[in-house]
Formats: C-alpha cells, sequence, structure tokens
C-alpha cells in the first residue's frame, strides 16, 4: 500500500490497530479489554507454566488425531462421493447438513455419549474438519478432465494405478485447500470442545480465567489461540500456493 | 442428404479411387454402431480397414463421430454394435498394441517430461532406470532433447503436444491413435507437426490412425482417408491420394495431385454445409 509516496509495509495495519488497542486499554475499557502490552507480557508469563504446556500437549494431540481421522476418512469419501453416483445421492445431504450445521450443538451428546475426556475433544473435532475437506474432495475429484483418466485407461492403468497416480494427484489442489480449512475449523472445534467440556485443557484454563476474572490471562490464552490459527492458516496456504500451477495447466 | 445419395457417392468415389495398399489390414472395423444413452446415433454400421505400416485417417465434420469411432478402436468406449480387430484379435478394452495421442495433450501437470513419456511403460511395471532411458530416446526422438525435467505448464503447446506423441511412442504399440493431436496447436507448428509425421509414418513402421476435421491436413498426411457423414455417421467415401512424398515437404502442398485430392473431398463435403 503506498500513502502519500510513502511505501508502507504489510503489518502496518496490524500495528495501526495494535495501538488502538493499547490507547483503549488504558481507558475505563481496560476493565475488560487490557492493554495489548500487559496482555503480550502475560503471554510471557503463562506459556511456560506448566498448566498451559499441559493444555497445549492436551489441545495439540487432540487437533492432531482430530485432523488425522478427518482427513484419513474425508479423502477417501469425498474420492468415493466424486466417482460413484450412488455414493454422492446417499452422501451428499448429510455432507451439507453438518457442513452447515451448528455443530456445537452437537458437542453435548458427544459428551454423553463418550464422556468429559479427550476422545470427546478429538470427535469434536473430527465433526468440526471433516465435512469441508469431503467437500472439497469431492470437487477437486469431478474436476478431474476426463481425458486424463482415458489417458491413463489406455495405457492400461488398473484401479489402484488410476486412483494412486492420477486421481489423487489430479485433484490435490482441491483436497489441500479443503485440509486447509478443515484446520481451521478443527482449531474452533478443539477450543469450543474445550470450552464445553470445560474440564480439559484450555478448557479448564478459560474457566479458571473466567472465574476469577483474570482478563489479561484470559486475551493473553486467546491470542496465543488466534496466532496458532492464522500462522497454521499461512502455512497451509503457502504449501497449497506452491501446488498452485496444477490449476493453470489442468 | 438421405443415405441413398451418400452410398451412391461412396460408389463412385470407390470406383474413382480404387484401393491399391496390399498390405493386409491391421485394424478391422466390422459394421460398428454406437448409440449413445438418450438415443443419440453417432455410428451407423462403420465398416472400415485400416492398412498396416500406414496412416489412415477419419475425416468428417464436427460432431460426426470421428473421435468416438477412434475411442471404440482404442477400446476406451464400448460400441453398440458389431466388432473391430486389431491385429486379429478383438477389442475388449484398450491394449498395449494400441496407443493413444489425445487432442488436449492429457498430460499430467505434476509430473515433469520425462516421467510423462514414460507413464506408459510405469503401468506396465518397467523398471526405473530402464524406462527413463526408453523415455529419454523419444524424447530425444521428437526434439525435446533437454527439456527432460521441466513441466508441462513450463511447455508451449506444441512442446507439449510432442511430449504426448513421445508417451504414445515409448510404449511401442503397433497402432497409434491420434486424435486431432494438432489442432490445439498454432499454424505454423502445425505444419512442422505434419512434416515430421509423414517422417515417422516412413520411418517408425508403425500404424497411424489419425483423426482430423481439415481437409488439407488429412490430404498432405494420409496413405488412406475415410470420409465420414454427418451423424448418424457412416463412410460416404473412401479416399487414396497418390501423392509422391519423397523430396520437399513444401512441394506436396504445390503438387496438383495434392489440391485435386483436396478440391474433390471438398466437393463432397460441401453437402454437409447445409
Amino acid at each position: 500500500m503506498v500513502i502519500s509516496g510513502i511505501r508502507l509495509p504489510l503489518m502496518t495495519s496490524l500495528i495501526v490497530w495494535a495501538v488502538i488497542w493499547e490507547i483503549a486499554g488504558h481507558t475505563d475499557a481496560g476493565f475488560i479489554l487490557p492493554p495489548l502490552s500487559s496482555i503480550i507480557w502475560r503471554v510471557f508469563e503463562i506459556v511456560p507454566t506448566p498448566s498451559f504446556l499441559d493444555a497445549l500437549l492436551i489441545t495439540g494431540r487432540a487437533f492432531l488425531f482430530g485432523n488425522a481421522i478427518a482427513i484419513g476418512i474425508g479423502v477417501p469419501l469425498g474420492i468415493l462421493m466424486g466417482r460413484s453416483v450412488i455414493a454422492d445421492r446417499l452422501l451428499l445431504p448429510w455432507v451439507n447438513l453438518f457442513l452447515s450445521a451448528p455443530l456445537s450443538a452437537l458437542v453435548p451428546v458427544i459428551m454423553v455419549l463418550f464422556g468429559l475426556g479427550e476422545t470427546t475433544i478429538v470427535l469434536t473435532v473430527v465433526l468440526f474438519s471433516m465435512w469441508i475437506i469431503v467437500l472439497n474432495t469431492r470437487a477437486g475429484i469431478r474436476a478431474i478432465s476426463p481425458s486424463l483418466i482415458e489417458m491413463a485407461r489406455s495405457f492400461g492403468a488398473s484401479r489402484w494405478q488410476a486412483f494412486s497416480r492420477i486421481y489423487v494427484w489430479a485433484a490435490l489442489p482441491e483436497i489441500l485447500a479443503g485440509i486447509r480449512l478443515g484446520m481451521i475449523r478443527a482449531v474452533k472445534g478443539v477450543v469450543i470442545g474445550q470450552l464445553l467440556v470445560s474440564v480439559v485443557g484450555f478448557g479448564t484454563l478459560f474457566e479458571i480465567y473466567q472465574s476469577h476474572f483474570l482478563m489479561e490471562h484470559f486475551w493473553a490464552l486467546l491470542l496465543v489461540l488466534f496466532s496458532f490459527a492464522f500462522t497454521l492458516n499461512e502455512l497451509l496456504a503457502g504449501l497449497e500456493r506452491r501446488f498452485a500451477y496444477y490449476a493453470a495447466s489442468r | 442428404m438421405t443415405p441413398n445419395v451418400t452410398d451412391a457417392t461412396a460408389q463412385r468415389m470407390s470406383e474413382f479411387a480404387p484401393p491399391f495398399l496390399a498390405t493386409r489390414p491391421i485394424v478391422e472395423v466390422k459394421s460398428v454402431s454406437k448409440t449413445y444413452p438418450g438415443g443419440i446415433e453417432a455410428l451407423s454400421g462403420i465398416s472400415l480397414d485400416f492398412p498396416e505400416g500406414r496412416l489412415t485417417t477419419l475425416l468428417g465434420p464436427s460432431g460426426c463421430g470421428k473421435t468416438t469411432l477412434l475411442k471404440i478402436i482404442a477400446g476406451l468406449i464400448p460400441a453398440s454394435g458389431g466388432q473391430v480387430f486389431v491385429d486379429g484379435r478383438e477389442v475388449k478394452g484398450p491394449g498395449p498394441e494400441r496407443a493413444f495421442v489425445f487432442q488436449d495433450f492429457a498430460l499430467m501437470p505434476w509430473a515433469s517430461v520425462i516421467r510423462n513419456v514414460a507413464f506408459g511403460l510405469e503401468l506396465r511395471g518397467v523398471a526405473h532406470s530402464e524406462r527413463e532411458a526408453i523415455a529419454e530416446r523419444h524424447i530425444a526422438r521428437v526434439g525435446l532433447k533437454g527439456f527432460e525435467k521441466k513441466y508441462p505448464h513450463e511447455l508451449s503447446g506444441g512442446m507439449r503436444q510432442r511430449v504426448g506423441l513421445a508417451r504414445a511412442l515409448a510404449v511401442d504399440a503397433k497402432v497409434v491413435l491420434m486424435d486431432e493431436p494438432f489442432s490445439a496447436v498454432d499454424e505454423q507448428t502445425r505444419r512442422k507437426f505434419q512434416e515430421e509425421l509423414l517422417e515417422l509414418v516412413a520411418n517408425e513402421g508403425k500404424s497411424f490412425i489419425f483423426v482430423t476435421h481439415s481437409i488439407e491436413e488429412a490430404v498432405y498426411v494420409s496413405d488412406r482417408i475415410a470420409l465420414l457423414s454427418r451423424r448418424p455417421s457412416r463412410v460416404s467415401a473412401v479416399i487414396e491420394p497418390k501423392i509422391s512424398r519423397d523430396g520437399d515437404p513444401d512441394k506436396i502442398r504445390r503438387d496438383s495431385a495434392y489440391l485435386d485430392v483436396v478440391e474433390e473431398i471438398w466437393q463432397q463435403l460441401k453437402h454437409y454445409l447445409d
């Protein structure tokens, strides 16, 4: 961005908002919105504590397991739906339903079924992230150029060869985009799951901070989670761009 | 145009140009018909022989089912009726004795040139070093030496089709099926390709089946041209241009025999414009 001849660096807008936040924090609003500087100090204070690291470990584990399951089920399911009309007719309404449904409302159901433990958090992550992976994979498979499939067949590809050497690769940009969107939803899933269960991971910490009205701690935790989600998105988007040339030449 | 008139024309044409290619047919198409789901009749009782070691062209107006026939020969789509024999065996699906060159190249954008060219061999389980050696030879054969590690998006349309051609040659099939291979490249490249195709037919000892809607292209490259009528498609004529292909390739385009055959086919195809 260029304002009156001066080229501004990319992060300028962030700095502007940080300054506004800092000023707001020193007014009466500091009651619920403490100044950014003190929140950042608090980040450094709480991150090394055992309770934070413990919560991070539990959250990270649930996040990874949940995503692994969502990808492991979502990608094959999406390929199946992209290939088979019957499977598509049968499953698409459900996938669309779950994609748009307020999933938080389902978390208590999982809680009843699987208890107040890590299993529930993992399943919440799966519930949040899987559907967009399914839909994107399906779209990617359906967009594969028919001549690429004919090419593989004409050179004698078996079903497995066509799947592993053509379908997966040709749909890779869409699959990656689905995984990225799924992971962002998974961050929501893991946090919402923990908040609702509230005796596991960051849920416990949020519960403690809120009940003791430790707003600086509360915001510090949010800041950590937000930056985690943002970094994750950027990393995955970067990975996606590396495969961007597919789209042009497909 | 009624079918009767078509038949009469076909007869006239065959009197005019009796088959002179005495070689045995490598591909035989016997009363093949194709009706698509929904009742669209694409091909109606087509019978054709394709002489071995020659280039035969399927020529006809757009949407006349030339590509459908080629894909039936390739085993990519099943015929509704009739049979196709390649090298004496009935076609039930794709086979190693046939290789296909696609109109839109059909290259894998995530794979390098060498991997694309070696893909047919890869599917057949040929060892990595062996198939790369074969692929390298064919990449050089089509004039792409030095581009082995490039990706399709780094190549021009013409170069991409060279990759498609190298891939078809690499599997060493007896019959190469080409579906409007030069229609997506620019005119200069197209002419160059046509000249190189003549050389390929002369030197490779393979049989080529070529689909095009360009009369000039068909007459320039073909030993035999099967003229297909509008849908439902029949063979309305078989023409064998007797053009000497020795010497300067540019001479052919000024050759009177060449020009006569072009004119003759144009007179035939003109009917379909109405």
